[in-house]
């Protein structure tokens, strides 16, 4: 009977951590170049317009004479669209989880869950079909004729459906984590299940619903498409949703479709604009991650 | 004869706990309200997708090259690019997003590195498409000088997609019992062959799954390519991803969806049918993978 | 059937294939008798002392049951001897362990070899998602073997007593097994790979009574080609299949040690320690 041991060389398992080490390095690089990228660019515009002037100036004119750079109305437009999206997204979404957790049955929820999955799985360009096809021409047919091709309600919308399979399915994790014991002891004391989800099961999941909404914020305000088609690109200062107007994202796309220059200051302003709008994402993605973390109950 | 308590809990507390089943009914209502409002909107969604641009949808549309004239545009053009795109970004990210996941798991241990590793993954995970989209320019068009190509497109979808990758399959390891784990060093084999002949088989589908899925979503994603410079008026097909001009169906249903006209609408809403049944079919074969792949796996 | 079994020097440097030396020759003289020697023994999981000072001898194809109650530290040191605990980082052995006359818990040990060559079983079987005969033929392959493996699968799956009944099915999944099949299995599966030693940890106690038995009586036959060394909670398996029994209790510092180490039948009918007498006799544990 052949039976060979063959020297299983130590260095080839060697070369292998080796590569599998670069393959987990591409995840820092990334990180610091994009962080390096954004801030090498957004420094050079800096260098021609005052932070000042960027961050609490009010008005907002890259393409048209006299230039004027300051980031407010992309920033309030962008928050803008944004609450009214969470305004839509967060009642809904966590009764859905609320529902699909606590009350529905296996059938009814395992028809609801694909959807709900189906809805997260769509391309974000069909919601900004869908806002220019149905949403505004609802809005403009039903409660607000006066209502323009662009506003920020029908981003808000729009976005607002996108966001929420997001908020539901986190919701949902966050009421799975709550221990059956819990519920158990709330329901033997005689209480309804609304009662239990009001009383015991959404304050005991606080922490992750919060952490969900910031995550859905963030989502929200990095979202490109669905307002670039929804909103226009008018970057006004207003707080009225009727209004067409421009977010971060919506500017970042009509300085690249156009023919700016590379070394344009408008081209630049497209970095500056960038990094803003990372600095924003990260700062509530590192919050929803601390609060995890910080107000996780240990049930365990 | 009566029972003094009885009596009590018959008399004004019956009509609290009514109150309180009314709430819960009333509240349960509101719930399934909510529940029906996102499958209307579902509905609503692809209701007005088929009617629009259904009879937009036929052979001539799926050859031809876009043209001003909407009656005879067609996506070839912007089909070829997105399968170009499609297959470039599933090979770039295998390697390198099994291989990370491979580290994170099994080679990185527990320690300071390994948390700030996941954590590195996960910040990436949330960071806007547009923002790769811009790192993308910076550095794969401009400082690598690829050009507005569709290889640089990839590159770009690709570290989009690779936190998400990376992620689902570090899942997919973990999901593998300790105890296969033993079994195979406890028979002689080195780390690697642990990972390759034990884990690897194991958790296959979770894997597979979770990278098709990925790349569904790359597919679907448009603002990043117009940073990259995926044009969009494209009459050729690009036969040269390092090479050539090139575009994809999200960069032409943008195009067309801009124009006023309504007859750009209808045909923009055909190829966003078309755009829908290619996720479709990623996300068919990736449960079909995983059924197929699944079969003997049970724990 | 005779074994050859290929007896590589546990080295540090790469193996070469079967080299007999003069020492070789000589050691192999002076120890006919043990192929286990613990010398001063201890093992800690970081600050924890868990395994306090064991030295005893293993004989060579006897079967050495390992008994005591919950956490006195048997598995570990069953673990220690093929450096399973290695895969736990906090994990110190103090003292050393010989095998055939070569330490086995020195830090420069081949630890891939020694695996192979002292073999385990899980208490849960834990067979992998293949096919009966990949899992049988898996070690062999780790060790680069491609041809050949239809008869060494037979002759592991015939040593295990499993193979009448699934020479029919070898292509079905490993896991379509009942439970007492996979742990036979997974003993096919271990001597695949032609160790010297079998550990067993706790290898009966997720299975049913019959299959237990089926188990002992299997390790019994093991027995004269293998040096067998079973943890068991239970007792009368001990006393029925064992031929030694090292018997170890928890002491004060919440460490294991070994309070008696002599023949299985010495042991329970007149075992010199009282703790000895109050744990077969089931007072404790």
């Amino acid at each position: 009977m052949t039976y060979i041991t063959l020297p299983r060389s130590r260095p080839a398992e060697r070369a292998i951590e080796f590569g599998l080490r670069v393959a987990a390095a591409v995840g820092i690089v990334t990180t610091v170049g994009i962080i390096a990228v954004l801030a090498v660019e957004a420094l050079l515009f800096f260098a021609e317009v005052s932070p000042v002037d960027f961050f609490t100036g009010t008005r907002w004119s890259a393409s048209i004479k006299p230039f004027a750079f300051g980031v407010i109305p992309l920033v309030v437009s962008t928050l803008m669209i944004a609450l009214i999206a969470l305004a839509i997204a967060v009642p809904i979404g966590i009764l859905a989880a609320v529902w699909m957790s606590e009350f529905a049955s296996m059938r009814a929820r395992n028809i609801v869950k694909p959807i709900l999955e189906i809805l997260a799985g769509i391309p974000t360009i069909v919601y900004g079909f869908f806002a220019i096809t149905v949403i505004t021409p609802l809005l403009k047919a039903t409660i607000l004729p006066e209502l323009g091709t662009f506003s920020a309600l029908s981003a808000g919308i729009v976005v607002g459906i996108l966001i929420l399979p997001l908020i539901a399915s986190l919701t949902e994790d966050a009421l799975r984590a709550v221990p059956r014991g819990l519920r158990e002891g709330s329901y033997a004391m005689g209480a309804t299940r609304w009662e239990t989800v009001r009383r015991v099961l959404l304050p005991a999941a606080l922490s992750g619903i919060a952490a969900a909404v910031i995550l859905a914020m963030s989502r929200a305000i990095g979202e490109t498409m669905a307002v670039v088609l929804a909103a226009g690109t008018n970057p006004q200062l207003t707080i009225d949703p009727t209004e067409s107007v421009q977010t971060m994202t919506a500017f970042i796309v009509q300085i690249s479709l156009g023919d700016t220059p590379a070394d344009s200051l408008q081209f630049k302003a497209l970095f500056a604009v960038g990094a803003t709008l990372f600095a924003m994402t990260f700062a509530l993605n590192m919050i929803s991650t601390w609060i995890v973390s910080k107000y996780r109950n240990e049930y365990d | 004869m009566t029972n003094p308590s009885r009596a009590a809990l018959h008399s004004g507390e019956t009509t609290t706990l009514n109150r309180r089943k009314v709430k819960n009914a009333l509240f349960s209502l509101l719930a399934l309200a909510a529940i029906f409002v996102s499958m209307v909107t579902l509905a609503g969604l692809l209701i007005d997708l088929v009617g629009r641009g259904g009879s937009s949808l036929d052979v001539q549309f799926l050859t031809s090259s876009p043209s001003r004239i909407p009656a005879k545009a067609g996506i070839l053009p912007a089909l070829v690019g997105t399968l170009w795109v499609t297959v470039l970004v599933a090979l770039i990210t295998l390697p390198i997003g099994i291989g990370a996941a491979i580290y994170l798991e099994e080679y990185a241990g527990r320690g300071r590195i390994a948390r700030l590793l996941k954590i590195n993954i996960s910040n990436l995970a949330g960071v806007p498409s547009i923002v790769y989209g811009i790192f993308g320019l910076a550095i794969f068009v401009r400082g690598l000088d690829l050009g507005r190509t569709a290889f640089a497109a990839s590159l770009t979808l690709s570290l989009l997609i690779l936190p998400v990758v990376i992620i689902s399959s570090a899942e997919a390891l973990k999901a593998v019992p300790p105890s296969q784990r033993e079994a195979a060093y406890a028979l002689g084999a080195t780390r690697w062959q642990v990972i390759r002949r034990a884990l690897l088989p194991a958790a296959a589908p979770g894997i597979l799954t979770g990278i098709v899925l990925a790349v569904a979503r790359a597919v679907g994603e448009t603002a990043p390519l117009i940073l990259i410079g995926a044009v969009t008026f494209v009459t050729f097909v690009p036969t040269n991803p390092f090479e050539d001009k090139y575009t994809v169906l999200p960069i032409q249903i943008f195009n067309w969806a801009n124009r006023p006209q309504e007859a750009f609408l209808e045909i923009s809403a055909a190829a966003i049918l078309v755009l829908i049944a290619l996720m479709l079919l990623l996300n068919g074969a990736a449960i079909y993978l995983r059924a197929r792949l699944s079969r003997g796996l049970q724990w | 059937m005779s074994m050859s079994k290929a007896k590589p020097t546990v080295r540090a440097t790469t193996q070469e294939g079967a080299r007999v030396t003069a020492e070789q020759v000589n050691a192999s003289a002076a120890r006919q008798e043990s192929a286990l020697r613990f010398d001063h023994v201890s093992c800690s999981y970081g600050k924890n002392l868990v395994v306090r000072d064991v030295a005893l001898e293993v004989p060579r194809n006897q079967v050495t049951a390992l008994i005591g109650p919950s956490g006195c530290g048997k598995s570990t040191l069953l673990r220690s001897i093929n450096r399973m605990n290695d895969l736990v980082p906090s994990f110190r052995l103090d003292g050393s362990i010989y095998f055939d006359g070569e330490d086995i818990s020195a830090q420069g040990a081949d630890v891939i070899e020694i695996r192979r060559r002292v073999g385990m079983v899980f208490q849960k079987p834990n067979p992998f998602p293949k096919s009966i005969f990949e899992n049988v033929a898996f070690g062999p392959r780790l060790l680069g073997q491609s041809t050949g493996l239809d008869d060494l699968v037979e002759e592991s799956l015939r040593r295990a007593a499993l193979w009448d009944e699934v020479k029919d099915k070898l292509s079905e999944p490993g896991l379509s097994l009942s439970g007492g099949q996979q742990q036979r299995l997974c003993i096919a599966r271990a001597i695949a790979v032609r160790p010297e030693v079998i550990l067993m940890d706790e290898p009966c106690s997720a299975l049913d009574p019959r299959s237990t038995l089926q188990i002992e009586e299997l390790m019994r036959v093991l027995a004269k080609d293998y040096t067998i060394v079973i943890v068991t909670h239970n007792m009368q398996q001990a006393a029925r299949a064992s031929d030694q029994t090292i018997f170890m209790t928890m002491g004060d510092d919440r460490a294991g040690y070994v309070v008696e180490y002599a023949p299985t039948s010495k042991v329970f009918t007149a075992p010199e320690h009282q703790l000895t007498a109050d744990y077969v006799s089931g007072r404790f544990g």
